[in-house]
């Protein structure tokens, strides 16, 4: 089988043309040499099954940053058959440096020029046939977003790759030490042939940054714009939710309990209530982490992501981290998954573990639908908006206080340097495929994840299996029992210990917990819970359960986007500690101040 | 000929390259990005409270910190 490496700099619409080339069927593979997952698919080019890889997007070959050093091992260890290098045509007069370092390699080489449909409405012209001749390498003009000129560039690549022998990749590794002479041959080759506009200033796009990134309402605009996203999102996404919600329930109802009504209890408890219920707590996020993808796709392929950068970083820095991590933050107030995957844009190591450790705190809407019960239930309807306000603030102080204690332990040496891109409108094809990508790719781990963890939950409420269960005599109220010395000291009771254990598998799942507990719902339950609980015991059991980690899902994100099981360990227990401190430094608080 | 460093350029304020100080890792990418000596290079904007600056060099805009923009020297302020 061949090999195709597909090479290119961030923000030339390499990946969408890996998309348009590989259709969907993209999987995600390990390599010899390097210990990122890279994507790769089989495609069918020139007569040959040849395998397509699609490298981290790279300024340099020869530079030191982690997705350089991915590219460099990559091209060292493994046989490659072709290259694709795109680069993005109306910026040819910087990228062509990476076309004459790959040149240099010696291996068979397709150059596209993407976005070419762009460029020319620029004024951007090309000499084809001058340029293929100076770089040795054929060209191909496409627009990867549109498909203009696809065709013809994969003849032009199958070609190649019928006549293509590869060198042996030890002799790489000499060639990729060495790197002279590539700054004036530049030169040379863009004054042949190609013509640029001296000044090519996209009007439209300075016309727009004059106003999102005015000194004074560029901030306000940003948090505007970012209100209406979530409104949307949750607008849109509860509906489907409920939905979803509503045919699980329907096909649980209506089909399986009559279909294991003859199954022995434990088995229809284990199968019902603990993993048909906990999958579906799960599914029950998938349209709104579908929504989420597909307005941050739209969102980060226009070019706006970078200017909220922009605006925010100043206060970023105080802290350690950057201007893309108050990005990731507030994405975080949707749900902390998908914001954890979003901080993959981070180059560097230390500081992409820092924004991780921070992003759960940020309040998901998971947990608002804990606060807005509690509220409702222990406070006036006059007070209960003040105290989601107070959460939603307690959460950017849990914020500020972990990245400031840590920000020495995770001290990044990456410069904070950005392209803007101008404002872009992604095709709706390309929308389509990066959200069906992250959904599977969520679905996939989170499952695995989620039948574990509300198996073990389920039976720790449901043994042994001669007492009620969920009752103080489970497992489950022993470990509540258990644990009374530490959770006494803030105010939370075994029946509100039990809620947290199950908050551990997801937060949607502490109302349901507490209304199995109490053995009530609705109303009831709400009078009940304020009968048992007074407001500073409520509140504290709130602080509790908006620092500590925040589901199995996220969890399970972070040790995958983290590749290291003690950096999870240690979110949880930092998460655990910092909560525990916070609800008995307001509950002892509120209690000798005499409420 | 006076050099001073890209971080006292004002908005709106155009200036070439003279040189770039920084150490093997940054001075590549800054050179990827389309920093090299003899680039014109203008300061669109700057961010309130001392955060990162907007330039613009050719066709490409960067945003990047001050203290990345001290690193490199600039010659022949030109004043709009």
């Amino acid at each position: 089988m061949k090999r195709i490496a597909l090479l290119g700099m961030p923000n030339t619409g390499k990946s969408t043309l890996f998309n348009r080339i590989s259709g969907a069927s993209a999987r995600v593979g390990n390599w010899p040499g390097i210990t990122v997952d890279l994507m790769s698919a089989k495609i069918l080019l020139g007569g040959h099954i040849a395998e397509l890889v699609d490298l981290p997007g790279i300024y340099d070959l020869h530079g030191f940053s982690d997705d350089e050093l991915v590219v460099r091992h990559f091209l060292e260890n493994n046989e490659i058959d072709l290259v694709i290098l795109v680069l993005n045509t109306s910026q040819l007069d910087r990228q062509l440096s990476l076309g004459l370092q790959v040149r240099n390699l010696g291996l068979p080489t397709v150059l596209m020029l993407n976005m070419a449909d762009e460029a020319k409405r620029s004024g951007i012209s090309i000499d084809r046939e001058s340029m293929s001749t100076q770089l040795g390498m054929p060209i191909a003009l496409v627009s990867a977003k549109y498909g203009d000129g696809f065709k013809e560039a994969l003849q032009i690549a199958a070609e190649t790759l019928n006549k293509s022998s590869h060198p042996a990749p030890e002799n790489l590794r000499a060639q990729l030490s060495s790197d002279d002479r590539i700054e004036h041959e530049m030169e040379l080759i863009m004054k042949a042939s190609v013509q640029m506009p001296l000044h090519l200033t996209d009007a439209l796009t300075a016309r727009i940054d004059r106003i999102v990134l005015h000194p004074w309402l560029g901030l306000p605009l940003f948090f505007a714009a970012l209100y209406l996203l979530f409104q949307f999102i949750f607008t849109a996404g509860k509906p489907l939710q409920d939905g979803i919600a509503w045919i699980l329930g329907y096909v649980r109802g209506g089909m399986l309990e009559p279909l294991l009504a003859s199954a022995p209890p434990w088995l229809h408890g284990l199968l019902l209530d603990g993993i048909y219920n906990g999958v579906g707590t799960v599914a029950a996020f998938v349209p709104l982490i579908v929504l989420f993808f597909l307005v941050m796709t739209m969102v980060e392929d226009s070019g706006y992501l970078s200017r909220a950068a922009f605006l925010t970083d100043a206060l970023m820095a105080k802290m350690g981290l950057d201007g893309r991590g108050f990005v990731m933050l507030l994405m975080g107030f949707g749900c902390n998954v998908p914001a954890l995957m979003g901080t993959r844009v981070m180059r560097s190591r230390p500081l992409r573990l820092l924004t991780m450790l921070v992003i759960p705190f940020s309040l998901c809407s998971a947990r608002l639908q804990v606060f807005v019960f509690m509220a409702a239930a222990l406070f006036t309807p006059h007070q209960a908006p003040l105290v989601l306000f107070a959460l939603y603030l307690m959460s950017f102080v849990a914020t500020f206080i972990t990245a400031l204690l840590f920000k020495g332990q995770f001290r990044s040496n990456e410069p904070f340097l950005l392209e803007l891109p101008p404002y872009r409108f992604p095709t709706p094809r390309q929308i389509a495929l990066r959200g069906w990508h992250e959904v599977s790719h969520f679905l996939r781990r989170a499952t695995k994840f989620i039948v574990a963890g509300v198996v073990l939950v389920w039976a720790l409420t449901n043994f042994p299996s001669d007492v009620p269960p969920a009752s103080p005599y489970t497992f489950a109220g022993m470990i509540g029992d258990a644990l009374a010395p530490v959770l006494t000291p803030i105010g939370i009771d075994g029946k509100l210990a039990i809620a947290l254990i199950f908050g551990f598998v997801a937060k949607e799942i502490v109302i349901g917990s507490l209304a199995v507990i109490y053995g009530l719902s609705g109303d009831p339950l709400m009078q009940l819970m304020a009968q048992k609980l007074d407001w500073v015991q409520g509140m504290s059991f709130m602080l509790f359960t908006l620092i500590y980690t925040p589901c199995l899902s996220t969890i399970a994100t972070m040790r995958s986007e983290s590749r290291s099981n003690a950096f999870m360990w240690f979110s949880i227990a930092w998460s655990l500690l910092l909560a525990w401190a916070a609800s008995f430094v307001f509950y002892q608080g509120a209690r000798a101040l005499g409420f | 000929m006076q050099t001073i460093s890209l971080a006292s350029l004002q908005p709106g304020e155009q200036a070439t390259i003279r040189a770039i100080n920084a150490e093997e890792g940054l001075f590549q990418r800054l050179t990827a990005l389309g920093f090299r000596i003899g680039k014109r290079i203008e300061l669109v904007r700057r961010a309130r409270f001392a955060g990162p600056l907007h330039v613009r060099i050719g066709s490409t805009d960067i945003v990047l910190r001050e203290t990345e923009a001290r690193r490199i020297q600039i010659a022949d302020t030109l004043r709009p």
